[in-house]
Order: structure tokens, then sequence, then C-alpha cells
């Protein structure tokens, strides 16, 4: 048990000394010395966590079953790596342009960001990968168990499930460790890369050196291995062209669509051309990694025990040896190998379930649909923890419900097979305009439904979830329905069969579904940008920037902000980073600043377009250009809106004018009223000084005339005092300030106090004529007021009356609880044009010198007005008339004002 | 016999504290007191300088002065004009109509006198 537990202490050492790595890599990376990071052979290197535990372990146990098959295995990468590198290339250009996290995002992105198709292809993936971690986990508790038992320990099944449950549990703990320590905006995980890169280099040289012990240390050399070898069955060249051919294409459609690789290979890929010496490079390390499976096969199969497991070869050799350095070093690479896949593949995993399961689900529920703010970021990093552990542990649940025991090889190929059910749309959607949302949706479905039903739920076994009898004669006795003799196609290969199967449907309705289905103009537009990307961007720039770069963003910076202000913007930045002048570096920093900044005046996608176009090279995507589209929508309803105020404000101007003319008219009133005013001010004046002046002047006067001078003086002065209280009164009057005095008296007593005032009594000229019983009435007014009206009418009548016997008539008449008073006359009637003029302000009927200054009318009618009452020149008389009207009783709430 | 004055005015005090003042000094005053038949007045009479008001009953000084003005024999006729409205707007439009002088009321008597002597010797 003590080497058992020197393991256990090596093994925890390993993986933490990863992490070491990690982090280390993470620092350099943040503080910018990322070059090293970057390099072409990190890249390659990290390629090949497509090389897992299967690829270490289990190869020699294929290679035992099935001879050279194995190297199909190998043969389709590098296929892929040295044939078709520019379909690499291809998803390189199109994930940076279009920012793709994962291959779901790209699935759903071609097609038209459908979210249907990414949750599809997530559950694919998390399906189709579980088997493969499960297989991990199986292959690290055999490799324990190999260990335990060489050191004479007890490891029956239940320590063994309970070593796979340890074991899932400190790498789903070191994967959250790794993965999601932070959250990048690309997916970028340098220091993940750098651990696997470093992993590549263990398990490389561990299989070498087992390899190398194998050739020289037991057989001898080359030349007798190759004698072994021959000897052996393995060496028979017992090719099935048809098996290789669909092994070789199910390796390289894996190899395209595994959620692991499309990460490292796609989404981690910082240049284009790291593809160039990973084209090369990548074969030579798959051909390395294989170069010793078949000796190390033959040399197992002639050193141990018959019944020993093959796929533990490159561990038992060394084991059965003595050699327990090899062996701790052998197992350290099957580590390494396990570890590298179950770390990248959660964390692509997490990534997909996180984006396309989690967050739509989470921002519907929240109806939050800002952008990426500190709580959306810890719900993130929240939902891709807590799906790391669940995808482990689900491998976990798998590991112990298919038993553990299946090859490690056969639960490979069932993953493999899959997850290449991702390829027909991948490359369809990538090379083929006319593929659609719903072929893609079709051909996934069929794909999945057959890879299910023929493969992947009879791997669990007879009896767990088919029944035998169901496995070899069908669903409810329909033998063409038998899900691994589909069609009556027996005799095949399960994973052949499926593979034949699950591809030729999936193809079919990918490609017919397609062709009938008619494309959303968002998946017309990505299909465009993905199918012609190389069109768009020109020649690949790096993400790396440059200070040309610089001096774009100020170019586009001051056409969009004014140079003034760009200009101090940059020179700020430029300070911000301690350099003089106007050029800053552009920064994550300094981009995230201009963003915000160009972001006020042409929205945050507009900008967010314009800045990745110079710096990311990248093309403008649909998702910016819809969002530039959302945009200028809003800019132009603003634009409405502003035509709308336009159209009020125009509204309004038209009031104003309105109302200006109205003010002008009256400005043209008042100056008329003030020259009015003034005339009837400086006509007694002028009298008034040119009398005095001659009374002055004159020393020789007749006293007689002196006397009728003294005398003009006085009579003009009285004129101009009548004048101004008449003019106050209007306008005391007119205010409506006037305090009404109300009180309550016969109407007769206040005519009589008016012909009184009037001066009618002390002449002969005037004879009034009344009926006393219609004058007894009390009425309820100011009546001081009303006598006032009444004496401007009597004594216009003494003035204007030009009949030879002037003679007023005054009628009253009572008509609920209305009093009208008519002032008749028998003098001539006044020119109907002028009826409605003598109301007004100084006006005045005829030439006749009568010294009013045209206000006593006006005043009348103000009075009238505020006695809730009228007085209008009665027409029909044939003779000047004037008929006064109000209530009997003043109402009461005029009363109190 | 001074020289002949004619006052068209339609106040009764001030005509008769102008003609007054005039016939003291010297001056032939004649008057006439409404707008209708005023430049009839001024050919018939002839005077040798005008007194003129603006605000008359009838017709307005302006007009009587604009016809002066466009009638042959009573181009160079000297014309006082007096008005009691006392705005700048009057004393434009009467020197475009060609009044001789302007007099806003009320006025200085010596003012009048020394105007119309300055106005008949011209």
């Amino acid at each position: 048990m003590g080497q058992l537990n020197l393991l256990v202490f090596v093994s925890l050492a390993y993986v933490i000394g990863l992490f070491a790595v990690a982090f280390a890599a993470e620092r350099a990376a943040r503080t910018g010395r990322i070059k090293w990071l970057r390099a072409p052979l990190v890249y390659t290197l990290s390629l090949s966590v497509y090389c897992t535990a299967w690829t270490f372990y289990g190869a020699v146990g294929f290679a035992v079953r099935s001879g050279l098959e194995y190297v199909t295995i190998y043969l389709g990468p590098s296929l892929v790596m040295l044939g078709w590198w520019w379909i690499v290339r291809k998803l390189v250009r199109i994930a940076r342009t279009q920012r793709i996290t994962s291959i779901a995002d790209l699935v759903s992105s071609r097609f038209g960001k459908s979210n249907l198709l990414a949750v599809g292809v997530t559950i694919l993936a998390v399906v189709g990968t579980t088997p493969y971690i499960a297989l991990q986990l199986q292959s690290v508790t055999q490799s324990f168990s190999v260990f335990a038992e060489a050191s004479d320990g007890d490891f029956d099944q239940s320590s063994q499930s309970a070593a796979a449950l340890w074991i899932a549990i400190v790498l789903a703990f070191f994967t959250i460790l790794f993965g999601t320590r932070k959250l990048d905006v690309n997916e970028r995980h340098d220091g993940v890369v750098m651990a696997i890169a470093v992993e590549a280099v263990v398990k490389l040289i561990a299989l070498l050196a087992v390899g190398v012990f194998v050739v020289w240390g037991l057989s001898g050399g080359i030349g007798p291995m190759m004698e072994k070898i021959d000897a052996s069955e393995i060496g028979t060249w017992d090719v099935n062209a048809g098996r290789w051919a669909g092994l070789t294409f199910l390796a390289a459609a894996a190899f395209l669509c595994l959620p692991r690789m499309f990460h490292v290979m796609v989404v981690e890929n910082e240049s284009e051309r790291h593809l160039r010496m990973a084209s090369w490079a990548f074969p030579a390390y798959l051909m390395l990694m294989s170069l010793f499976v078949v000796p190390i096969a033959v040399t197992g199969l002639d050193l141990l025990p018959a019944n020993s497991n093959p796929d533990m070869f490159v561990l038992t050799i060394p084991l059965s040896q003595g050699q327990s350095g090899l062996a701790m070093l052998s197992f350290l690479g099957g580590l390494s190998s396990a570890t590298s896949m179950v770390i990248v593949a959660s964390i692509a995993l997490s990534t997909m379930v996180s984006n396309h399961i989690v967050m739509p689900v989470w921002l519907s529920a929240t109806g939050n649909g800002a952008s990426v703010s500190g709580d959306v970021r810890h719900v993130i990093l929240l939902s891709r923890r807590i799906a790391i552990a669940a995808i482990v542990m689900l491998a976990y649940l798998y590991y112990q419900f298919s038993g553990g025991g299946s090859a490690l090889a056969a639960i490979g190929l069932v993953s493999f097979v899959g997850l290449a059910q991702i390829l027909p749309i991948m490359i369809g959607g990538i090379f083929w305009r006319g593929a659609t949302r719903i072929g893609a949706l079709g051909g996934l479905s069929a794909g999945f439904f057959i890879w299910g039903y023929t493969l992947f739920l009879p791997s669990f076994g007879e009896g767990m979830i088919f029944s035998a009898e169901v496995l070899t004669q069908g669903p409810f006795g329909m033998s063409w329905l038998a899900p691994q003799a589909l069609f009556g196609i027996e005799g095949l290969d399960p994973i052949l069969h499926c593979l034949l199967w699950s591809m030729l449907l999936n193809t079919a309705a990918f490609c017919a579904l397609s062709l009938v289905s008619f494309p959303r103009p968002l998946e017309r537009l990505q299909g465009a940008q993905f199918v012609n990307v190389f069109q768009h961007g020109g020649s690949a720039r790096s993400w790396s920037s440059t200070l040309a770069q610089s001096e774009d963003l100020m170019i586009m910076a001051q056409r969009i902000l004014g140079a003034i202000e760009a200009q101090s913007l940059f020179r700020r930045e430029a300070a911000v980073q301690g350099i003089a002048g106007l050029v800053p570096q552009p920064t994550p920093a300094f981009l995230d600043v201009l963003e915000r900044e160009l972001s006020g005046s042409v929205g945050a996608a507009t900008a967010h377009a314009m800045v990745g176009q110079i710096v990311g090279g990248a093309s403008v995507s649909v998702d910016d250009l819809l969002a530039v589209a959302d945009e200028s929508a809003q800019m132009l309803e603003y634009s409405n809106k502003l035509e709308m105020q336009s159209a009020e404000l125009q509204r309004t101007a038209g009031q104003l004018r309105r109302a200006n003319d109205k003010l002008t008219q009256i400005s043209v009133q008042k100056d008329g009223f003030l020259s009015q005013i003034s005339h009837e001010l400086r006509t007694p004046m002028t009298s008034i000084r040119a009398f005095s002046e001659i009374l002055r002047d004159s020393d020789d006067m007749e006293p007689k005339d002196k006397a009728r001078y003294a005398g003009i003086i006085h009579s003009e002065t009285l004129r101009l005092t009548r004048l101004l209280d008449d003019l106050l009164d209007l306008a005391v009057l007119e205010d409506g300030r006037v305090s009404l005095n109300v009180t309550l008296r016969p109407l007769s007593e206040v005519i009589d106090a008016a012909i009184d005032s009037a001066g009618v009594l002390g002449q002969d000229t005037l004879r009034i004529k009344r009926r006393a019983p219609r004058e007894d009435v009390l009425v309820r007014t100011d009546v001081d007021r009303l006598a006032q009206v009444f004496i401007n009418l009597v004594s216009n009548t003494l003035k204007y009356c030009d009949a030879p016997e002037p003679e007023l008539n005054i009628r009253v008449y009572r008509l609920d609880g209305q009093i009208t008073v008519d002032f008749v006359d028998n003098g001539s009637a006044i020119d109907p044009k002028m009826r409605d003029v003598i109301f007004e302000k100084f006006s005045r009927v005829g030439e006749t010198k009568a010294g009013g200054a045209g206000l006593g009318l006006a005043i009348c009618r103000e009075i009238m007005a505020r006695l809730e009452g009228d007085i209008i020149y009665l027409p029909g008389q044939g003779s000047c008339a004037f008929r006064v009207q109000f209530p009997a009783e003043l109402s009461l709430k005029t009363e109190n004002v | 016999m001074g020289k002949h004055v004619l006052l068209i005015e339609d106040e009764p005090n001030i005509i008769e504290a102008v003609s007054f003042l005039l016939s003291r000094d010297g001056w032939s005053v004649s008057t006439h007191s409404n707008g209708h038949d005023a430049v009839d007045v001024i050919l018939l009479k002839r005077p040798d300088v005008l007194v003129l008001d603006v605000m008359l009953p009838g017709r307005s000084g302006f007009d009587i002065l604009a016809q002066v003005r466009s009638t042959a024999d009573l181009q160079g006729l000297p014309v006082l004009m007096l008005t009691a409205r006392g705005q700048l707007k009057d004393r434009e439009m009467a020197e475009r109509l060609g009044a001789t002088r302007f007099m806003t009321k009320p006025f200085s008597n010596s003012d009048i006198i020394k105007a119309l002597h300055e106005m008949s010797e011209v």
C-alpha cells in the first residue's frame, strides 16, 4: 500500500504542479508577457488534448484486439491537419470574425442565431462527451487498481468505484479552479492551454520511454522487435477496407467536432499562422504517440499472463519488470491524458451549457436583457462551475452504470460517432449558403436519434436500457428496427452500422430540408458571412495591436467626436499609459474608454463594430449590423420625435405669431390711446399757457379782458381735472379693482339724484319726462355707480341733443328680476356706423364743443359690466336713445369682491 | 396794416388767445375752425403766413397741407403746423409734407410770434 500512497501523493503533486504552471501562465498573460505563451508550438501541443487516456492506454488494447486498425484513430486527425487544414483555417477565421465561443455557438450563429440548435448541439455534446469522460475516469481508476494489485493491495470492485468517485471529485475541483477563475470575453484560457501543452510533453515522454524500454530494454533492439511483430497476429495485414475508411473518417470527424478539440483548435487559437506549424507538427506528434503501440502490444502479449488487460499494458509491462519508476512515469502520462481531456472537455461543455441553456433561461426569467454586468458575470461563473461538477458527476454515473467493464476503445468510438453528427451541419454551414436552420435541425435530430438508438443506449449493455430481445429481434418483434441491424442490414460492426445509418440519414435530412425550407433573412446574412468569410476581412490580421491602428482609431475618433475632443481624449489616455504625445497604445483599457466615448455619439453597437473593424481586423458581424440597425431605428425614432416636436414648435410659433399680432394691435391701440390722452391734455393746457402768458406780459389790459381770460384759464383747469378723474376712474374700473358699495335703494331716488347732479334742475333747456309708479322698485346694487351712469346719459342729452326743445323720456321696465331703464331724447339719432364706436374711449360724435374728452360712455360700459348689466345704444326710436339693463339684486358673489 | 396770418384751429379758447397775441403784435389775423373748406378759405384769403392745426373736424391738417403744397399758387406759402399729440411721427409727417415750421402745444407766446416773423421775412 505504500506504493499506492506514494502514487496518490505523486498524482496530487503533479496536478498541483500543473495548476502552478497554469497560474503562472495566466499571470504572465495579465502582465502582457504573452509572446511565449502564444507560440505556435504551444498551440500544436495543446491540440494533443485529442490524445486522451484512451489513446495512451487504449491504443495498445485496440491493437491487441483489432490489429492495425488502431492506426485509423491517428490517421483521421493527421489527414485533417495535413490535407484539410484549410477547413480548420476557415473555422478559425469564422470564429474570430463572429466571436464564436464554442461549437454550439458556431452552429447556432451560422443558422441565424438559432438557440434551439445551440441547445441541441449542447445536449448532443454533453450526452456524447459523458461516456468519454467516464472513459477517463475508468482508465485512471484501472491504472490505480493495477498499481494496487501490483503492491499486493486489496482493490476490489467497491474500492474501485470509491476511487473513481474521488478521481471525479478531484478532477471537477481542479477544472473549476483552472477553467472558471475568471470570465474571458473570448473564452480564452492561457493558463489551461499552457498546462495542456506541458501535459502533452509528459504523456509523449512517458509513452516514448515505455516504448524505448520495450524495444531496447526487453526485446534487444529494433531487429529482434520486428521479428517478434512479424511473428504475432497483430502484424498480419488483415485489413477490412470498409472498416478502415469508416474509422478514419470517424476519427477525422471527431477531431473537428469534439467540443474540446473545437475549443483548443478554434476558440483558443491565437493566430491563423499557428496552423502552419500545427499542420505538420501535430501529425508528427501523433506518429510519435503511435510509434510504439504495436511493440508494446506484442511485448505485452508475449510477457504477461493471457488474461491480463491489454488496455493496461503500458503500465503493467514496466510493473511486471520491477520498473516502478518507469511505471510511475507511465501512470503520470496516463493521468496527464485523462486530466487534460476532462479539464478541456468540461470547460468547453460548461461554456456551452451556461451560454446556451442557463443564460437564456436566466435572462428571460429575470427579464434582464442588459449587457454583462457584475451581477450577470457572477451568474455565468456560478452556472459554469455547477455545469462542470454536474458533467463530471454524470460521467461518473455513466461509468458506474456501464459497469466499467467495456473496453476503452469501444466507449471512445461511441462518443466519436455521437459528436460526428455535428459534422454535416458544420461543414455544410461553412461551405453551402443554401443550408438552412430547418435543415440543420432535421439533420442533427435524425443523426442524434439514430446514434442514441443504435449505439449509445445499447452501449449500456444488454438489459440496462434495451432487453436482449429488443437488441436481437427489434422492438415489438419488428426485426427491421433492431437497434444494431436497421433495415435488416446485419453483420456490420455496431460502430460502423451506426456511423453508416446516422451519417446517411443526418446528411440526407439536412440537405433535403435545407432545399425545401426557406432561410430567414438573418440566416441568409450569416450564411453569406460564414461561407464567404475570406472575402470579408482581407488578409488576416493578428489580434496583436500596433501604433498604426492607434492612428486609424484617431482618424475615426476625430470624425466622430471632432478633432479637439478626440485629440484631448487620446492625449489623456496616452498620459495614463505614460506616453507623451497623442498616440496611446491600443490596449484593451484604452479601447474600452474609446468605445465608451464613441458610443455616446454613435451608439454602443456601432462604436464596437467600428473599433473592432480597426483593431480586430474582424469583419462586422451580422449581430453588429443588427445592433447598428437597431440604433439607426432608434435614431430614426428620435428624429421622428424631433419632427413631431418641430411640428409642435411650428404650432406654438403660429400661436405666438397670433399673440404677437394681437399685442401689436393692442400696442397700436395703446399708441392711439396715448396720442388721444396727449391731445386731450395738451389742448386745455395750450389755452391756459397762452392766456396766463398774456396776463403776465400785459400791463395795460382792460379789466374786462383780464377777467375773461382768467375765467377761461379757470374753466380749462376744471376740464383738465375732470379728464384726469375720468381717466383714473376708467383705469380702476378696467382693472377690476373697484370695490362695490352695495346698498338697497328705490330706483326713483337713484334717478332723482342723477338728474340733480347732471345740473338739469337749474335750467329750463331740457324737459325730463318720468313715470313715477314704474320707478317704484327697490334695487340692491352699487347705487352710486348706477347713478354715475344715469348722470352721464342725462348730461350727454344736455350737451348733444339738437332738438329745438330738448326733451328726455326716462322709462323703466321690470322683467324677471332684470331692470331696464331707457333714456330716449328727441334729438337726431346717432349715425348707425358710430353706434358701437361711441362706447370706445375718446370717441366723440360730431363737432360739438361740449368739453368732454370722450370717456363718459366708455366709463358707463365698464360700470354696467361690474354691475352685471349692460348699456347699449337703443335703435329704432327715431331719435337718440340708450338702454341700461341690470339685475335688481346684485349676486352675492360679485358683492363680496 | 401788418402782414396777414390765417389761423385754422377748432379750439375756441386757443383761437381767441392766438388772435389776441398776433393782433397785438401787428398782424392782420383771420381764423377758420374746420377742415372741410380750409383750402378754399386759404385760396380766398391769400395769407402771408398760415398757422394750421393737425386735428381738425372734417379734415386733418396733414391733408390740407398736402393739398396746399400741390396747389401751384400756394407752394411757397409758409406754413406753421400745430399739434397737441406731441408725437415724433407727427413732426416727421409734417416735414415730409412740406411744413415750414412745426410746434407742439402748449407753446410759448413769444415762440410763436418769433416763428411767424422768421417765416414771413424769408
